[in-house]
């Protein structure tokens, strides 16, 4: 009995192989430094992590579709700029705090139109998402820099910036609210209709078609749910710095699909999951955090996580190659 | 012993998979010069077994003996170095390369620099195409290849090396009566040579012209062996799936309903013109034709999948146009498609999800789909088509062929359509899911379904059909009923012989 729930950890282990190694990273950091194992640390971990694991989770979603969003990092530094600057718009002098609410609403609303136009191209035209979303990062970037002179704008509010320091029980209100969204996105994808098709048009568009699947309208909403997670992405990243610098979000893009891809999400589509892509999320937190209380220069931490990502998808190829031999793809 | 040496033989091999053994214990052997057919139901393991033989899989315990010498290949260019060649049951071409380049995939003939030597390559090729009689270049770009001169491609791979065995894997399930001839003469070819052949199919007639001997598998264990002159299919078929199959046909006329479906003068550029046909609930019509004569097209049209050019569809006697197929779906039209593994299935995802995608949406309990409303819907077909899985949660993509085809009939079948058109369904199917798979098809019929069966094989349009439609070249040069039909005139009608149709 004992030797049959081991096996089963060890498969679900050798099929998430991500989990393994959130498992070691945290009992080397443990063992290695003296700060790691500690509350604060976890709550500032989680904390860290929680702009790019939103956005993770959307990407999830638009890489079982099938596509890619490399426009986010420039979403998230547009939809932070609208956050700070309309709360000071003076239409909403006299309304006190309250300003901070049309402020978000409104940048939340860009994201989700952004994406939505995102899906939309992409779908109509059927040019690959690759392309269409490099052109509107390079072109969002640009609006960017227009919108704020290339320079930053400074929340004047204080609710605003005290935000990020709000608590809920042990809880930052930042990792909860990345928490929560991890949840309801996962009920998303795993339980609901839309998640069924999104895998399904990701796996086998044409069978998807077949099935009476209308394959553009779900790749569009997932394109909207990627910008929304963007824009509050950058809202929460904004109420931390208590300001937006158009350069914010660079390189995002980047440990995104890194933490996803580490998460065992296929980039062909079809294949992941929302807990791998929650591990891949952890997985950079720590490695990030422990190396900086260890005092790894910044430079080396790229080169490990290069090569710790490689090894992860060896790895994850070699456990999972003789089934993988078997499909018949 | 005057025996000659086995050009191959196989001791107690076992394979087992997570939650299946797919071999237990199986013997199997090769002579020179010997077509040897392998036998078994859907999910048997015998393209597990030949697997093992071609590298692909390594076997968790039994020996290989290749010419009396025990071997171990690891990798398929390990067999094919020791002269074992398989034709794959599932086409593994790239399709946006050549047919050259597919031909010599790995090994393409080298130049100064290894530059490729394309002369030499198509040269080669086209060589060995025209031995197979194929009517297309060597520089034809796959994609553009119809599946059945995909599957000459597939064997024309074989031809290349010094072949000690060759194996098929079930190579006629896409190939016309004309093409499968050119395929024996092939087969017997090699045999003259002297190459060991290992033939596996489902079609007794095939079996029977061809083989010399038959080893029977049954639930991944050895059956026995049989040799071919002194058996007959009875003994066969009871010793694959342990009963005989009753394969009486029986045209009962059917109580016929009203007009579900009519079509006039229905045109798509190239494919059809001019089709006009009427279907009633509670009939079964079998369109026969060769590869190419539109029926696939003219059932995708009714689909939603293509435009027609002109002509008017009629539901219950109303004008539609279907122009999508959740439309069609919408109007009780189903279809299942030609192509399983492209058109049919998410190769990625498990058998429940696979089976009720179309209509997932209607299982829902609140915001989220209802696990319980999928698994009786999976296993009320499960059962109903014998689909061998060890469970819901296997992924679609590690099915043996056969049970990955009932997988998709038992999607459509369970959407309850008025009108079920299927598209060559039993290719790949074991005869005793055959037979159940057309039994469900006229009980469908019976209960008021309209149903299309489109098939270039005889036996089944014959077999299961009340009316026949035959069509050549886009037309439907005649119909006939059940009771009148005669091979001899069918072949015609689908010729373009006779009744005036220009040949
Ligand atoms: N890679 C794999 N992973 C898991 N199970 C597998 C794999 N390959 C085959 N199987 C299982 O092994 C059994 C034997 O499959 P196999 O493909 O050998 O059957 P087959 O006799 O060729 O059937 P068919 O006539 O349908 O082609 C099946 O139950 C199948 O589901
Ligand atoms: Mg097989």
């Amino acid at each position: 009995m004992a030797y049959l729930t081991r096996n089963a950890l060890v498969r679900w282990l050798m099929q998430n192989p991500i989990w393994g190694f959130v498992l070691i990273v945290f009992i080397f950091f443990s063992l290695m430094t003296d700060h790691f194992f500690d509350l604060r640390n976890f709550q500032n971990i989680l904390v860290q992590t929680s702009t790019i694991g939103l956005i993770a989770l959307g990407m999830t979603l638009v890489m079982i579709n099938g596509n890619i969003d490399l426009s986010v990092g420039a979403t998230l530094a547009l939809a932070a700029a609208f956050a700070v600057d309309v709360q000071g718009w003076a239409m909403f002098a006299t309304w006190g705090s309250w300003q901070i609410l049309p402020a978000v609403t409104l940048a939340l609303l860009v994201g989700v139109v952004l994406g939505g136009l995102n899906g939309f191209i992409v779908w109509k035209t059927g040019v690959d998402a690759f392309i269409v979303t490099l052109g509107a990062m390079l072109g969002i970037r640009g609006l960017v820099f227009v919108y704020t002179g290339e320079s930053s704008f400074y929340a004047m509010n204080f609710a605003y910036s005290d935000f990020s320091a709000l608590k809920v029980g042990p809880l930052p209100v930042l990792a909860l609210i990345f928490l929560l969204c991890t949840i309801a996105v996962h009920l998303l994808l795993s339980r609901t209709v839309h998640g069924r098709n999104s895998y399904a048009v990701g796996g086998n568009r044409e069978a998807a078609v077949n099935a009476g699947i209308r394959v553009g309208p779900h790749m569009m909403v997932n394109f909207m749910i990627i910008g929304f997670l963007a824009a509050l992405s950058g809202v929460l990243l904004s109420t931390q710095m208590g300001a937006a610098t158009p350069n914010l979000g660079r390189d995002y893009e980047l440990w995104v699909i890194t933490a996803v891809v580490l998460g065992g999400t296929k980039l062909t589509g079809g294949k992941g999951d929302i807990i791998g892509t929650f591990g891949g999320v952890l997985a950079i937190g720590m490695l990030r955090n422990g190396m900086n209380l260890m005092q790894v220069p910044a430079f080396y931490v790229y080169v490990i996580l290069g090569s710790i990502l490689i090894a992860v998808l060896f790895l994850d190829k070699h456990f999972n190659r003789q089934a993988e031999g078997g499909l018949r793809l | 012993m005057t025996r000659k040496e086995p050009a191959l033989r196989l001791q107690q091999i076992v394979k087992t998979f997570p939650g299946v053994r797919a071999l237990d214990g199986v013997d199997f052997e090769v002579l020179p010069g010997e077509v040897h057919a392998l036998l078994g139901e859907n999910g048997a393991g015998k393209s597990t077994l030949m697997k093992v033989l071609a590298g692909m899989y390594q076997p968790n315990e039994g020996q290989i003996y290749i010419a009396g010498e025990e071997v171990t290949m690891t990798t398929p260019l390990d067999a094919k170095n020791q002269g074992v060649v398989l034709i794959h049951q599932e086409l593994s071409l790239v399709p946006e390369m050549t047919a050259a380049e597919n031909i010599y995939l790995g090994e393409l003939p080298r130049k100064s620099f290894g530059r490729v030597d394309w002369k030499t390559l198509h040269a080669r090729c086209d060589e060995i195409l025209s031995r197979l009689k194929c009517r297309f270049s060597s520089d034809t770009v796959v994609a553009g290849l119809s599946i059945a001169n995909q599957q000459m491609v597939e064997i024309a791979r074989a031809l290349t090396v010094d072949a000690r065995v060759v194996i098929f894997d079930e190579p006629t399930a896409s190939l016309t009566d004309a093409e499968k001839v050119v395929l024996f003469d092939i087969i017997n070819d090699l045999k003259a040579q002297g190459v060991g052949i290992v033939y596996i199919s489902h079609r007794m007639d095939e079996i029977f012209t061809l083989s010399d001997r038959i080893t029977v598998l049954r639930d991944g264990s050895y059956r026995g062996t049989l040799v071919t002159a002194e058996t007959d299919e009875d003994e066969v078929t009871r010793l694959m799936i342990g009963r005989s199959l009753d394969l009486s046909r029986n045209i009962k006329t059917p109580e016929l309903g009203d007009v579900v479906l009519e079509v006039r003068g229905l045109s798509c550029a190239p494919s059809f013109s001019d089709v006009s046909f009427a279907l009633r609930a509670g009939e079964v019509v079998g369109f026969y034709g060769l590869v190419g004569a539109g029926r696939t097209e003219l059932a995708e049209t009714l689909f939603g999948l293509r435009r027609p050019d002109g002509g008017t569809i009629l539901i219950d006697g109303a004008e539609v146009a279907t122009t999508s197929p959740q439309d069609a779906i919408a109007r009780g039209i189903s279809l299942v498609p030609e192509n399983r593994k492209e058109q049919g299935l998410v190769l990625t995802m498990n058998c429940r999800d696979n089976m009720t995608l179309p209509q997932v949406g209607d299982l829902t309990a609140g915001p989220f789909v209802s696990s319980g409303a999928e698994i009786a819907i999976f296993d009320q077909y499960r059962d109903r088509l014998a689909i061998k899985t060890p469970s819901w949660r296997q992924l679609v993509g590690y099915l043996s062929g056969g049970n990955q085809q009932k997988i998709v009939i038992g999607k459509w079948l369970s959407m309850q359509p008025r009108v079920l058109i299927v598209d060559e369904p039993t290719r790949g199917i074991d005869v005793g899911s055959k037979a159940e798979i057309h039994n469900l098809l006229r009980e469908l019929a019976a209960q008021g379904y309209a149903v299309i069966v489109i098939s270039s094989e005889m036996p089944e349009v014959l077999h299961v059909s009340d009316r026949i439609i035959a069509m050549y070249h886009g037309k439907i040069t005649r119909e006939f009923s059940a009771a009148e039909v005669s091979e001899d005139a069918l072949v015609q009608a689908i010729s373009g012989l006779g009744n005036g149709t220009a040949a």
